[in-house]
């Protein structure tokens, strides 16, 4: 990875991201942390930070397909991968399968855990596309809410399973 | 729910859900301004100390630096709640109260720079004894902690109505139980962030606030600025529960910096710091005695409270009357003797959290009343049930309680949950529990006295008819306000929900209202917004009338549809009725103004506990205690409530849900541990622990019954607050009919149950 020195002796490295299909290019310092790059050099505000500790899942976003806390990353490591954020999962302002049904079951009330929440359940649904209601819980047991008692957030991503 | 609603009453998807599932929707930490500067707070190391010196020069001198504050820079005004208990200032002048206590602030150019430039600020301390634990804080000889509180009794209330001992006197059983409550915190998930920037002499301040109105009021107030010079509004917020109504030092601090600097200024709490700021719920001491008869009727109640206020008061002092004023209304008696001290301590100040002072005593209470019915051999149901409040009751301290549905969510929860199949029938280490609770659908006084309304609305109809917009003061949290109103400004005019758009909370672009706090928006929002709804739909029948040539009362209007009532046929579309009005008359606008009658006795602190009209829900669960770790599962939760008439079901089964999920966590896990010396030793998310998505019960039921309370805006009452009131009691007694002991602290965790257990064992 290339790197340049600062002049106070700070090296800054020179990594490429690719987010939600387009590839950006941002110097970095070493103790740079992902979720810090992707919305304070990236604007892509829709990943939030709860707790900046991996507690919460709130950061949650996907690194080549898995859901992983943002906060706990380094983004030199996350240098040529692909990662997806909550602003890459609709396309041209539609709302894929499973965020229609968040929608539709009212599993969204202040909105904060929900981005974290769409992708973890996401990532279940890619690598296991007819999750029982255990698989589901566990799945999103990294993400913490706070308003609804995760009960229409499970109902929401089975509803989404079964429509697949 | 007889009367057949076009737009109320029906689960429309909430209004700003696409923003919130596609990452658009902006939280004030996400928002960004140029030439943006960052800030933080300089928090005390010790619990109690007397400040000898600050010295910011080192600090000062580090590049990025732009403004560092301190109770130099600041008005030394105190502030609180009640004018006899103000005694918190923006940064500490002589004494830190608790470590964590407000001293500085920085502002610079990134985050790094304010982190350094924080650790630069050299404070001398003289350490003081710190004390705290209530009891010890009463103690002669204990640390004094504040001048004005002699035996830092901060809050000391005493009321007697009936005569108690005379009920006591008559009762065929007396019985006194003691039950602690713990500290908890309400831990919404979005940290507490403010920025302020300055145009000329007004300052504008986005802040994740509960009250738009409360925060302008007391920023104008301390800050000396008049209230029409200072701006507050909010972009979404990530949840409250309480933690976000009182100011915090965050959002002072961000004002004068901003003013020093003349930048917009962002400051942010970061998890830990939302342990010391955004006040959680007071731990409550609590003894209860009640006499009853043979039958199990309740005569006479003495609630003996203590409770644990942390360094400040704030909102405090209403938490103090709520703990004991609210326990009149679930049950019927003549009686009640309510005597409470909140005793401030060197650890962070405590405040409102969900359901407002009620969770504990209610635990407390329901833990109480069933052991009263083991002893009389009667089951919880039907002790409940002989004692639950009938409407149109007025409550031994003065509440007037109209619509109440308590006797029908007990029948109904019992019926739904397998009650009489299961109780009393299941093996050892299950059980099931029953417990009740409501709240206050809005209080009948304002937060601060004051003459003005509690809620304002203003509906515009766009030129051309086909949207409108609501303009309110209320403010949506999570909790669903902004639609639930949209649903009802529809409903009024005889529009669509589709075609409603919301501007909220913001002081200068919507209007005025107090905010989201005792559960009041529905409610007392929701008369402001029926009233601004119907001055339009008043004046789209009027102009129709003229353009079909018939009397305005021949006509109605739905969906925005204007038709003859006796011939539906003929009809005019809203749009083309409201183009015309526009053409004639000008902008179509109406309004609507809240404010609760006179309301409640004349005794001391007859006012907290008022309200137009009370919730009540009947919680039952099923658990199983794991007899070699003493752990806990809930198998089953079944909620009946009494929410009167109901907007959006979704939304409100979303809320029962949360409330539950929260109260099985106050119950089983949370609380916040300090150590010896009063430093916060679980301030995060992981050690504070929050129930997952695993710890839910498998089975959550939530049910309505049917009533319609005659003093809210199509007879809504409240359901946020008062759906985490019985929770605690009915864990607790669940636990108790599953394993024989009952737990009677807070939280009733594992290890509490695994030493229970083994306490009993070794004793047989």
């Amino acid at each position: 990875m290339q790197a340049i020195q600062d002049k106070n002796g700070v090296k800054h490295f020179l990594i490429t991201l690719n987010v939600n299909g387009d590839s950006y290019t941002k110097a970095v310092k070493a103790n740079a942390l992902l979720v810090n790059v992707l919305r304070n050099e990236l604007d892509l505000t829709g990943t939030k930070k709860g707790c900046e500790l991996g507690d919460c899942g709130s950061c949650t976003v996907l690194l080549d397909g898995k859901p992983v806390d943002s906060c706990m990353l380094l983004a030199v490591y996350a240098d040529g991968r692909k990662i997806t954020t909550i602003e890459g999962v609709a396309q041209n302002d539609k709302m894929d399968k499973l965020q229609e049904s968040f929608a539709e079951n009212a599993a969204v009330q202040c909105g904060y855990c929900t981005p974290g929440m769409v992708l973890s359940a996401k990532a279940l649904l890619t690598i296991n596309p007819h999750p029982t209601e255990l698989d589901v819980r566990e799945a999103i047991a990294g993400n913490l809410c706070r308003c609804t008692g995760y009960v229409n957030i499970v109902k929401a991503v089975l509803a989404a399973a079964d429509e697949a | 729910m007889s009367e057949n609603y076009a737009v109320i009453g029906k689960s429309v998807p909430r209004i700003d859900v696409f923003d919130k599932l596609t990452g658009r929707a902006k939280f004030t930490g996400d928002l960004k301004f140029p030439n943006l500067l960052v800030g933080k707070l300089l928090t005390s190391p010790y619990a109690h100390a007397r400040i000898l010196s600050i010295d910011t020069s080192e600090a000062e001198k580090l590049p990025g630096v732009k403004a560092i504050i301190t109770h130099q820079d600041v008005p030394s005004t105190k502030y609180g709640l009640s004018p006899a208990r103000w005694d918190e200032t923006i940064f500490c002048i002589d004494k830190v109260r608790f470590y964590g206590d407000k001293i500085a602030a920085v502002a610079a150019i990134d985050e790094e720079t304010v982190q350094k430039a924080l650790k630069l600020i050299k404070v001398e301390y003289e350490v003081l004894s710190a004390v705290f634990d209530p009891f010890e804080a009463m103690k002669d000889g204990a640390p004094q902690i504040f001048d004005e509180y002699p035996k830092n009794i901060n809050t000391e209330i005493h009321q007697d109505f009936g005569d108690v001992e005379k009920a006591f006197k008559e009762a065929y059983y007396v019985r006194t139980d003691r039950f602690d409550g713990q500290r908890t915190f309400q831990c919404p998930l979005e940290p507490h962030a403010t920025i302020a920037y300055w145009t000329g002499n007004r300052v504008t301040v986005y802040a994740s606030t509960q009250s738009v109105h409360y925060l302008q009021h007391y920023l104008a107030k301390v800050l000396n600025i008049k209230e029409g010079d200072v701006r507050v509004l909010k972009t979404h917020v990530g949840g409250g529960f309480g933690a976000k109504l009182d100011p915090s030092g965050l959002d002072f601090a961000a004002v004068v910096l901003a003013k020093k600097t003349g930048r917009p200024v962002k400051m942010f709490f970061d998890r830990e710091d939302m342990f010391f700021n955004n006040r959680g719920r007071h731990p409550i001491f609590m003894e209860v005695k009640s006499g009853v008869t043979k039958e199990g009727k309740l005569l006479g109640v003495h609630c003996n409270f203590v409770m644990e206020g942390g360094a400040y008061t704030g909102l405090g002092v209403a938490s103090a009357y709520y703990a004991g004023t609210l326990l009149t209304v679930l049950y019927d008696f003549d009686n009640y003797k309510f005597d409470m001290l909140r005793v401030v301590t060197n650890l962070p100040p405590n405040g409102a959290q969900r359901g407002h002072g009620q969770p504990q005593p209610r635990y407390a209470f329901e833990s109480h009343l069933d052991n009263i019915a083991k002893e009389l051999g009667i089951d919880p149901i039907e002790i409940r049930l002989i004692n639950a409040r009938r409407p149109g009751t007025v409550t031994v301290n003065g509440f007037k309680v109209d619509s109440y549905g308590l006797k029908e969510c007990l029948e109904k929860a019992r019926d739904i949950s397998g009650w009489r199949e299961k109780k009393g029938k299941l093996p050892w280490g299950r059980g099931m529990g029953i417990g009740n609770g409501g709240f206050v659908s809005g209080a009948g006084y304002a937060i601060y006295r004051t003459d003005k309304p509690h809620s304002t609305a203003m509906i515009k109809v766009t030129d051309d008819g086909t949207s409108a917009i609501l303009y309110i003061g209320a403010v949506e949290i999570g909790q669903g306000s902004d639609t639930v109103l949209a649903q009802m400004a529809a409903e009024a005019m005889g529009y669509r929900y589709e075609s409603m758009k919301v501007v909220a909370a913001d002081t200068d672009l919507a209007v005025h209202d107090l905010g989201a706090y005792a559960s009041r928006q529905t409610l007392m929002s929701g008369w402001a917004v029926k009233w601004a709804g119907e001055k339009i739909k008043k004046l789209i029948l009027e102009t129709a009338a003229g353009m079909m040539e018939v009397k305005p009362e021949e006509l109605d209007c739905r969906e925005a549809i204007v038709f003859v009532k006796a011939n539906p046929e003929v009809t005019k579309t809203f749009a083309e009725v409201a183009q015309k009005y526009f053409a004639t008359t000008g902008q179509l606008i109406g309004q609507g103004s809240y404010k609760p009658p006179k309301l409640g006795g004349v005794h001391k602190g007859s006012a907290v506990g008022t309200s137009p009209a009370y919730s009540c829900a009947t919680q039952i669960a099923e658990v199983e205690i794991d007899e070699e770790s003493g752990e806990v599962e809930v198998m089953g939760a079944w909620d009946v409530h009494d929410s009167g008439m109901v907007i959006n079901p979704a939304l409100l089964h979303g809320q029962v849900h949360g409330a539950f999920y929260m109260g099985i966590g106050e119950s089983i896990w949370e609380e916040v541990l300090f150590d010896k010396q009063g430093k916060l030793l679980n301030g995060n998310l992981a050690e504070y622990r929050l129930p997952t998505a695993l710890d839910m019960p498998p089975v959550i039921a939530s049910e309505l019954v049917d009533t319609v309370d005659p003093n809210a805006p199509w007879g809504v009452k409240e359901v946020g607050e008062g759906a985490t009131t019985p929770t605690l009691g009915c864990i607790s007694n669940a636990i108790f009919d599953a394993i024989g002991v009952q737990i009677k602290s807070l939280p009733m965790s594992y290890e509490k149950i695994w030493r229970a257990l083994k306490e009993k064992k070794e004793k047989a």
